[in-house]
């Protein structure tokens, strides 16, 4: 019998390697691919606590979707906004982004 | 399915998602990270079929796969020059951020090992005791209690803002337009 807790565990590693990278990278597109370890982490637990103790309802899987789906809304304009910081300063380095402003 | 062979497959699954979300990170081309991104999602996508979800499962493969990680190879195709290196070595930053990493872990853990839950009667993880199309459906367009037509129309409202949101941004630039066209 796989316990809830060994989901938990998982996805709070999984959590914590995000945070990890999100702090350690340097790439814009490397911490965005960090927050979305970390986004996904989340979204097992939704997933996990429903199914376990609350199994005739379906909050947590359609939170999973609506989460599911912002993420890639957030990662559009996300892209959209590093694709527009390399046009103007010519990289993607967060050490190089220092003004905001077009 | 009998409960060791279950667990086999979960510990597969989770090491697996394990070891790649910490190549995601860890490894130093960002196509390589993007795929390896990838594969933890499609491991995740395995967990919500563990877990008897399985238009989840189908949502995961079909938005992350197919939308999220492309936008993702096509974003690092656009704005990564060759030979370069991406993480430079500075070691204060690692150790803050394994610091941090650890502390949260053990915190979570602790907290998470420490709680009681209250598991349902009958968690219906065997068999087809999926969730059928139908009622998804019907929670997803209805108004009354426990249906979602609202923040269905919210995230509706939410795609429309943000495509229009990654145009506006990514365009080219009118008046030095000598750049190349948008991408999205």
């Amino acid at each position: 019998m796989i316990k809830l807790e060994y989901y938990l565990i998982v996805s709070t590693l999984m959590f914590f390697i995000g945070i990890f990278g999100f702090i350690t990278r340097k790439s814009m597109i490397a911490i965005l691919i960090s927050l979305e370890l970390v986004l996904n982490a989340v979204e097992i637990n939704f997933a996990a606590f429903n199914r376990y103790l609350f199994p005739e309802q379906m909050e947590g899987m359609f939170f999973t979707i609506f989460g599911i789906a912002i993420t890639a809304a957030e990662t559009a304009v996300a892209l959209a906004i590093i694709i527009n910081a390399y046009r103007l300063i010519g990289d993607i380095n967060i050490n190089d982004a220092t003004k905001m402003k077009g | 399915m009998s409960p060791i062979i279950n667990l086999l497959i979960f510990g597969g699954l989770a090491v697996a998602m394990l070891i790649m979300s910490v190549m995601a990170i860890t490894t130093k081309s960002l196509l390589r990270s993007a795929t390896y991104l990838l594969l933890t999602l499609i491991c995740t996508a395995g967990f919500y079929l563990f877990l008897n979800y399985h238009f989840l499962a189908a949502v995961q493969v079909s938005v992350y796969a197919g939308g999220v990680v492309v936008l993702f190879v096509f974003a690092i195709f656009l704005t990564t020059k060759k030979d370069e290196v991406l993480v430079k070595h500075e070691y204060r930053r690692y150790v803050y951020g394994a610091l941090i990493a650890l502390v949260g872990i053990g915190l979570v853990a602790y907290t998470i090992l420490k709680t009681k839950f209250i598991y349902a009667a009958n968690p219906s993880m065997e068999g087809d005791a999926q969730l059928s199309m139908a009622d998804i459906g019907t929670a997803l367009m209805g108004t009354g209690k426990y249906q979602f037509l609202l923040p269905f129309e919210m995230l509706s409202l939410l795609l429309l803002a943000a495509i229009v949101g990654g145009i506006l941004i990514a365009r080219k630039d009118k008046k030095h337009g000598e750049k190349e066209e948008s991408q999205y």
